[in-house]
């Protein structure tokens, strides 16, 4: 699901979500700077978010501000040993050959702070 | 004062509507520029909690009235209106089925639907490739199931954004079917992570297509290692029974 310039149509209904969610919860006030943390096993992708940005961010009071997105990576517990592991994608197994395991960290899709006029 | 708007560069603005090409390029930066008094506010606030309440609102609205909701997710051609038809006809007796289509043109899947003489309401999301739990909410308001029925959620046929937005169903049901190729879970593991049920459909096809089941279950359980796996035809019937009998332990 490509819309022109290749972004895919969730990061700009993600990037509408955060400028509500900030707008409703910071009212009137000029929004500077937003800090993002989008895990890089959430499926949203980055690139996408701030391609997006500056767009639907015009005419509201985020207009002109910069973007920051954290990127935390995706971390996993094996169920079956215990082994704690990191993992660049949803495929990857524990060492001990196990799909069985918990993501402890890389699904985050959250707004972590945003930085105001005083 | 700035040529193109008409806005003074230098003092602080009001936000204000730009109904012209505006290159923020023509001499100033104005508008934000001598702002240097900020505070920063942490929000630690989930990008989607607004739907997110929205879908919470619609998991309770279905609970107090006993509504198994489930969401029905594959890419475009998967058999999810085929399966349907087949569902409602079958169990159509023994269930009060209703169906909510999700496409982004046209009323030919809730038309399909009908035909079978169920309630359906197609609900199109236009440029939208998902349905979202506001869009579920008015659905529901339209179609005001029974208590103690099934609503069957046709999601936009796409195996990417669906997976990101809760609806406030009870169950996610990922279709996949043979002739899309045995690496779908690997090149769409967000979406077969979200599933609590995996159907493999058209597997009357299988004589015919070059289609490794084993690397396809091994693709799944990577992606999602606590889900179930069903291998059915929509068309032929193969199958089915398991997926009735998956529905019907969901029950309220």
């Amino acid at each position: 699901m490509h819309n022109r310039g290749g972004v895919h149509l969730h990061e700009m209904a993600i990037t509408q979500s955060v400028v509500q969610a900030v707008c409703d919860r910071m009212g009137d006030a000029q929004i500077r700077r937003v800090c993002l943390e989008i895990g890089t096993l959430s499926g949203v992708v980055a690139d996408s978010v701030r391609f997006c940005f500056d767009l639907i961010t015009e005419g509201t009071t985020l207009e002109g501000a910069s973007l920051e997105i954290v990127q935390p990576a995706g971390r996993a517990c094996c169920r079956d040993c215990g082994a704690e592991f990191v993992l660049n994608d949803l495929l990857v197994l524990c060492e001990c050959g196990s799909a069985n395991r918990e993501l402890l960290a890389g699904e985050e899709l959250k707004i972590r702070e945003v930085e105001v006029m005083a | 004062m700035c040529a193109t708007c008409g806005c003074s560069g230098d003092t602080i603005l009001e936000p204000h509507e730009h109904d012209h090409e505006h290159q923020h390029e023509h001499g100033h930066v104005h508008g934000h520029s001598r702002h240097s008094q900020t505070r920063t506010v942490t929000l630690e606030q989930a990008v989607l909690a607004r739907n997110d309440a929205l879908a919470e609102g619609n998991r309770k609205w279905l609970a107090e009235r006993s509504i198994l909701a489930v969401n029905l997710m594959s890419s475009p051609g998967a058999g999810k209106t085929t399966l349907l038809e087949r569902t409602i006809r079958e169990l159509g007796s023994e269930l009060r089925v209703s169906v909510v289509e999700g496409d982004q043109e046209t009323v030919l899947d809730a038309d399909r639907i009908r035909a079978t003489g169920a309630p359906a309401i197609q609900i199109n999301t236009g440029s939208g490739c998902h349905l979202d739990a506001k869009m579920l909410f008015s659905g529901l308001q339209t179609l005001d199931p029974p208590e103690g029925s099934v609503v069957l959620i046709e999601n936009v046929g796409n195996l990417v954004c669906p997976a990101l937005f809760d609806l406030g169903e009870q169950s996610r049901v990922v279709i996949t079917s043979v002739t899309e190729g045995a690496e779908k879970p690997r090149k769409y593991p967000q979406m077969f992570r979200a599933a609590d049920l995996v159907l493999l459909n058209k597997v009357d096809l299988l004589p015919y297509v070059k289609f490794d089941i084993e690397d396809f279950l091994d693709g799944a359980r990577r992606a999602n290692p606590d889900v179930e796996v069903l291998q059915l035809s929509a068309t032929t019937g193969e199958g089915v029974a398991d997926w009735y009998g998956w529905l019907r332990a969901r029950l309220p």
